[in-house]
């Protein structure tokens, strides 16, 4: 991660067009890959749950997209910073993509009142999981969307020419999305294992009492 | 406001949210420690003295979790269903 800040902020060449607030977009791309990432593996968690019936899936599923969560409301507090100082606008409803990202991220929101709101069990995995399979379809429309809708407002840096970018910035967003992945993947291993011990500590209580 | 204070917020934003996110973690980590300590007094009062180590061991799997660390219970979990994820 220091890695990834270091040349993010000071090796990477300024952006002649942006100036400064273009580094920005070193922590918020990878932000959004990362949210786009955790929301696919928690839908592949959730069609194994379905596919095999074991119940791990089920917390698995949760915790990633639970992170998924997490990284997408900072990939839009991000954008929105990002957006105040290149457009002068905290939001704009006339850009696709981040319409339909606020959209992902409200339909994982909702995930967590569904799952809540159903007694825990077997009913609960199997709803929560066709409900994140039913979230997955948005992830490549609002990948896409920005190409398959001419959108304007929001920038696109990958084409299928590659990145327009030079070989420093590219190496800085690689490096900065791979910190990024790492602090996830550590945030989901710790926070499973900790929602599974709870769950051991909860039985072992049961057991005792 | 200008380009580079923009630049300082986001990743300010970043580093409270990811910073917020680890307390809570450990927080919850110590509140299940506690836990852990309570069901092992637990255990201990409820094991008879000369057969505690015997048949059911009623307190043998509250004490393993405190021994060997606060990940074990998860371990085991993960060892039992074949798999360590």
């Amino acid at each position: 991660m220091g890695v990834a800040l270091a040349l993010s902020l000071l090796v990477a060449p300024e952006d002649a067009d942006q100036g400064i607030s273009q580094r920005i977009f070193y922590i918020h791309v990878p932000i959004a890959l990362t949210a786009y990432f955790c929301f696919g593996l928690g839908a592949w968690k959730a069609l194994l749950l379905l596919w095999r019936g074991d119940a791990r899936y089920d917390l698995e599923s949760y915790v990633a997209i639970h992170q998924g969560t997490i990284f997408g409301a900072l990939t839009l507090i991000t954008g929105s910073i990002w957006a105040k100082a290149s457009w002068g606008v905290w939001w704009t409803w006339d850009s696709n993509q981040l319409v339909l990202f606020l959209v992902l991220f409200l339909f994982y929101c909702a995930y967590f009142m569904l799952r809540f709101s159903i007694e825990e069990g077997a009913s609960r995995s199997r709803s929560s999981a066709v409900y994140a399979l039913f979230g997955v379809v948005l992830i490549p429309i609002s990948f896409l969307a920005i190409r398959l809708a001419e959108d304007f407002i929001h920038p696109t840096v990958f084409t299928r020419e590659g990145p327009q970018m030079t070989g420093t910035m590219f190496t800085a967003f690689c490096v900065s999305w791979a910190a990024v992945t790492l602090l996830a993947y550590v945030l989901y291993r710790v926070e499973l294992a900790g929602k599974r011990l709870a769950i051991d500590l909860r039985e072992l209580r049961e057991a005792l009492q | 406001m200008t380009g580079g204070e923009y630049l300082a917020i986001a990743y300010g934003v970043v580093f409270v949210f990811v910073l917020a996110y680890v307390g809570i973690i450990a927080a919850k980590l110590a509140r299940l420690q506690r836990e852990a300590s309570e069901l092992l007094e637990l255990a201990r009062r409820q094991r008879p003295a000369p057969q505690g180590a015997g048949a059911g061991d009623p307190g043998g799997d509250a004490e393993r979790v405190i021994l060997r660390g606060p990940f074990y219970a998860a371990g085991v979990r993960g060892l039992e269903s074949g798999t360590t994820a």
